[in-house]
């Protein structure tokens, strides 16, 4: 195989992986273990099948590093694309119901989730659309083909009630950040989630109030007068922040919303910077309008989102989160009972097998979805904190050989890589600690199932074979 | 800075987040802290105490009494003596070792949980018990309420408690296996003020998953709240009354307080025995399989032909169409001949007119009435006329479901134009072809709700509110529905001219004709007007509708008694011994109470046997 003498494997990428599928393993056996059981490799078990598809997807990721040529990805990705997209669609239908979601194939003993493919030949799709020598996100047309390919099958898995999986493709957005979007994009999806939760946690004037700040400090910045804005900001602010209590003195029975007392008394100000600094062609302005005209009426429906458009259980979760509604014998069950196994690990852990929250079948979901759990109670800080780190390691090293990429498809499929890491990382982990509604989505390598433990296998490997090929371009 | 170190910053930046949120659970919060030995949490569910019901002078119509369940975590449970045990809940000793079998063989997905072994068991049982609860490893107790019925009355109103099934927790994801809700009548309709809210006990378990100690001394607990209780507007003592006066009858009671359209009594004969009503699993075969069927609440949802008390809507209608006055006279002669049929009546002198037609009950003269309301010139057809005419009708309640807060209303029956245009053929049907209507029988359905509405109505002279059941308490508004009045169609100036007649009724002198004679209480002024509704099977149906007094009425009542003959004969005493009941708190006509709480009519009812 002498064309491949240039192509030297990425160590370090191929030494997390397997750490963590090793880590992952270990964990559930303990999360399932009870002194009955008696060996890792039962194959009645959990831990048993995860040793059947931690084999399997060594093959496969050997197979991926000598036998498939790398060269059919680009060529192949649109057909794989639509083809994943028809058996998207074809699940619906299809598919048997599993907690509620229409999302899992059944052939025989083997299940299998079409929307974990999806995640590889949206990337493989997304890495060939943009890697067109004359692509450029700037352009109108370029730019719709992209958001349509990735929001045709994040739809798709909407209505398969995977409302999780889908919600991982918004992490296509840093990929897209990295390719030409504006910054001001992500500033906004940020500020969006922000202003959502204070608008339900604390009062939808809060969230007014922030906004306002925010955008005058940003003017404030562009246009070189800070100062002046703060003069301004900061009594208006103040006098916002005590309107309801000005309300209730003056004139309890004003039939006017306080919130919309705020929009008049903000509306001064904002137009008259507006007037004062158009002339100047500050292109900021333009950006700085929209998102703020965006963001009210974003505040402005928040109520009607959450309490029409979001299914129960997320509304419950969301409420849990925010400490809006506490029920810790339903909907907030699994993160508080999550959290208790988390904190009891304490510092070093209460050493392999000797979990007890873990071991009494008190964090439901446990070699799924929860796996984190199983780490913090039995290996406590010192071991939580290393399996972050190691993923924290994987995703920056993922961006840092993207980089070095001199072919636009391997960086960009290479940054897609990384988006899903970070997505199901984040989320996970954020879930199992109270830091993000529980949102079901396993954690990558970690979680107990075959569907996931190979997508994510054939994710990594396609970049670390394509990486091992740079030096051909 | 370049894009791809923003993106870097940013994964940094939520790494350390999280470390962070690691570091608070793992190393700050004291709340996670737990000694080698106690080293895992068990939450034990506070279950609330469910609201009062209450009647409307706040005597206590459903209470809560305890009981305690009993618990047991099989993979605890050591040998024991079943004997014993079973003599202590009267169980079957057989039954027990079936159970354990059951969960030898489950014991993997039972794990560590406990499960409820026994259900209801009575505060002396439970000091039994506990007594010997040493001897019982792995079975412990808990305390849960369950109702009792202090006026041993109204079981079919208030409904029953239940435990949730898989169905309902599917739909109602609030609900948590083990939770009881409110399954029918009041339990039903108010569950949302009445079940309150669960709270927890946090416990630790040592190593070995026993329970050593509550955590923190309860510091993180969190306290059930107790159910809000709900004021009825029930009179405890009069439903009481009517259920005694309602023994072996089949019909129903409903008497309602015309100035506000409260309900004062709702008696559905033969109820559910409220002995039964608080362990209603242990009996609900033997109540289902009862032929008089008494889950069926009669009251509001069985569809009876109203039969003569209907004469009184027809005379309105007429008297508002202006197709009769007062004066009007029709003869009859022992009944309505049409064509070569007759509808019957009984000997009654003649000619009537309305007060008179209204005293005696005379067919006849609805015929007759109903007839010039159909053939009214001013309508192009009949069907336009008919239309208008029931239209009328509904204005009084019937045909639809009135609103009330009972959860199984039901609407009765009307018929439409179309009904008749497939009966008889389209446009080939005349005021003659449904004559039945005109006495309230035929093609109609009421419920005694309807008429007890009908009775509320002709009370305030033209207008009623929504019966319902529960009056406004601290923390609950009832809605303002039931607060609007609903004016008919007929002018209310119409309504001093029946009542005339329906005074007369009960209170003109003996021998004069009045059909509802046995009714009368020297001072009580009771107006009223029977029924005697054909039934195809058997004997008819008895109905009477009253108000008393008839100036400012404080109480409205329909009686309707399945198969009992003559509305004059049952339905009116005992209509009328429920307005002496309420008004004046005692009974002058001690003999006529004897009779009928005595007398036995369910004998004439036909029972379908099932087999």
């Amino acid at each position: 195989m002498g064309e491949y003498k240039f192509g030297k494997m990425d160590i370090p990428l191929v030494v997390s992986w397997l750490l963590l599928i090793f880590i992952g393993w270990v964990n559930i056996f303990a999360s399932i273990y009870s002194e009955e059981h008696s060996s890792i490799f039962d194959m009645s078990q959990r831990y048993g099948m995860q040793f059947i598809w931690i084999i399997t997807a060594m093959v496969l990721a050997v197979c991926i590093l000598y036998v498939l040529n790398p060269k059919i990805y680009s060529v192949l990705s649109p057909p794989i694309y639509f083809f994943v997209c028809i058996l998207l669609v074809a699940v619906i239908f299809l598919g048997k119901e599993v907690n509620g979601s229409n999302s899992w194939f059944r052939f025989g003993p083997v299940s299998f989730q079409p929307a974990e493919i999806s995640k590889i030949s949206t990337s493989l799709f997304l890495a060939h659309l943009m890697s067109k020598y004359s692509f450029k996100l700037s352009r109108p047309r370029d730019a719709i083909s992209v958001a349509l390919a990735i929001l045709v099958p994040m739809a798709i898995i909407v209505m398969e009630k995977e409302t999780g999986s889908a919600l991982v493709y918004c992490g296509f957005i840093f990929l897209l950040y990295r390719e030409g979007l504006s910054g001001w994009f992500l500033i906004f999806g940020i500020l969006s989630i922000v202003l959502f939760v204070v608008t339900l946690a604390v009062s939808p004037l809060a969230a007014l109030i922030i906004l306002f700040v925010l955008s005058g400090i940003v003017n404030g910045i562009y246009t070189r007068r800070l100062w002046l804005h703060l003069a301004i900001l900061i009594p208006v602010a103040t006098l916002l922040g005590f309107l309801p209590a000005i309300m209730n003195a003056v004139a309890p029975e004003f039939p006017v919303e306080v919130e919309y007392m705020a929009l008049v008394l903000m509306a001064i100000p904002v137009i008259f910077s507006i007037v004062k600094f158009s002339g100047k062609r500050m292109k900021h302005l333009k950006f700085l309008i929209t998102g703020f005209i965006c963001s009210i009426i974003l505040v402005f429906s928040v109520q009607f989102i959450f309490n029409n458009i979001l299914q129960h259980h997320q509304r419950e979760r969301i409420e849990n989160l925010l400490g809006i509604k506490e029920d810790l014998m339903g909907a907030g069950y699994n993160v508080h009972q999550s959290k208790i196994a988390i904190g009891s690990g304490g510092f070093t852990g209460k050493g392999f097998l000797n979990g007890t929250q873990t071991k009494f079948d008190f964090v439901p979901e446990q070699s799924t979805d929860f796996i984190f759990c199983t780490v913090g109670e039995e290996w406590g800080f010192i071991g939580s904190v290393l399996v972050v780190g190691i993923y924290i390691f994987l995703i920056t090293r993922l961006i840092v050989l993207s980089e070095r990429q001199k072919d636009r498809f391997t960086r960009i499929y290479g940054y897609c890589v990384a988006s899903c890491f970070f997505m199901h990382f984040f989320i996970n982990i954020g879930m199992t600690m109270g830091l993000v509604p529980v949102i079901g989505i396993p954690l990558p390598l970690l979680s107990y199932g075959g569907s996931s433990l190979w997508s994510f296998t054939i994710l990594l490997f396609i970049f670390i074979k394509l990486d091992m090929e740079r030096w051909r371009y | 800075m370049e894009k791809k170190n923003i993106l870097i910053f940013g994964v940094l930046a939520v790494g350390l987040i999280l470390i962070m949120q690691l570091f608070n659970l793992q190393i700050l919060k004291k709340e996670y802290k737990i000694t080698a030995e106690n080293n895992a949490y068990k939450y034990v569910t506070r279950y609330p105490v469910r609201g009062l019901i209450l009647d409307r002078n706040n005597n206590i119509l459903v209470g809560n009494k305890n009981t305690y369940d009993i618990m047991v975590t099989p993979i605890e449970v050591k040998e024991f003596d079943t004997l014993d045990f079973c003599s202590i809940f009267g169980l079957d000793t057989l039954e027990v070792r079936e159970r354990f079998k059951e969960y030898r063989k489950y014991r993997r997905r039972i794990g560590y949980q406990s499960l409820t072994f026994l259900k209801q068991v009575s505060s002396i049982q439970y000091s039994i018990f506990i007594e010997k609860a040493y001897k019982f490893k792995g079975f412990s107790a808990v305390s849960r309420t369950s109702r009792n019925y202090p006026f041993a009355a109204g079981a079919n109103l208030f409904g029953y408690v239940t435990e949730v099934d898989q169905k309902f927790l599917k739909n109602n994801p609030e609900y948590r296996s083990g939770d009881y809700v409110g399954a029918s009548g009041l339990e039903k309709s108010y569950e949302h003020l009445l079940k309150g809210e669960k709270g927890y006990s946090i416990l630790l378990r040592d190593v070995h998953n026993r329970i050593q100690s509550s955590f923190e001394d309860g510091a993180y607990d969190k306290a059930a709240v107790p159910g809000q209780d709900i004021v009825s507007t029930i009179d405890g003592y009069l439903q009481q009354y009517g259920e005694e006066l309602m023994k072996n009858k089949v019909g129903s009671l409903v008497a309602i307080e015309p100035s506000t359209g409260e309900i004062l009594a709702l008696i559905s004969s033969p109820g559910i025995d409220i002995e039964q009503l608080a362990s209603i699993n242990k009996h609900y075969k033997e109540i289902a399989s009862d032929p008089y069927k008494p889950m069926f609440n009669r009251a509001v949802m069985s569809s009876y032909p109203p039969g003569s008390v209907f004469k009184l809507v027809n005379g309105l209608i007429g008297l508002q169409e202006g197709v009769i006055t007062p004066s009007t006279r029709y003869n009859c002669s022992m009944g309505y001949h049409y064509g070569n049929r007759k509808l019957g009546c009984h000997a009654h002198p003649s000619p009537t007119d309305l007060t008179q037609s209204i005293m005696m009950s005379c067919n006849a003269y609805y015929c007759y009435t109903f007839r010039a309301i159909l053939e009214n010139r001013k309508y192009d057809n009949i069907g336009e006329a008919f239309n208008n005419w029931k239209e009328m009708v509904m204005s009084f309640g019937f045909g639809r479901k009135l609103g009330s807060d009972f959860p199984a209303e039901l609407g009765g029956t009307l018929p439409s134009t179309s009904t008749y245009d497939k009966i008889h053929g389209k446009n080939r049907w005349k005021a003659n072809s449904v004559i039945s209507l005109s006495i309230g029988q035929g093609e109609i359905g009421a419920t005694p709700l309807h008429l007890a509405n009908l009775a509320a109505t002709l009370a305030n002279r033209g207008y009623y509110y929504i019966p319902h059941l529960v009056k406004d308490s601290p923390g609950h508004s009832i809605d303002a529905r039931f607060k609007e009045k609903n004016y008919t169609l007929v002018d209310t100036t119409h309504f001093h001219k029946v009542i005339e007649g329906m005074y007369q009724a009960v209170n003109a002198a003996p021998g004069t004709g009045g059909t509802a004679r046995l009714a009368h209480v020297p001072g009580l002024e009771i107006c009223g007007k029977t029924g005697t509704a054909q039934n195809p099977h058997g004997k008819d149906n008895a109905v009477f509708i009253c108000f008393a007094p008839r100036e400012n009425p404080r109480i409205a009542i329909a009686a309707y008694i399945e198969n009992a003959g003559f509305g004059g004969t049952w339905a009116a005493p005992i209509a009328s011994l429920m307005v002496e009941k309420y008004l004046t708190g005692e009974i002058t006509r001690k003999d006529l109470e004897k009779r009928m709480k005595d007398a036995n009519l369910i004998q004439y009812v036909p029972v379908k046997r099932r087999r």
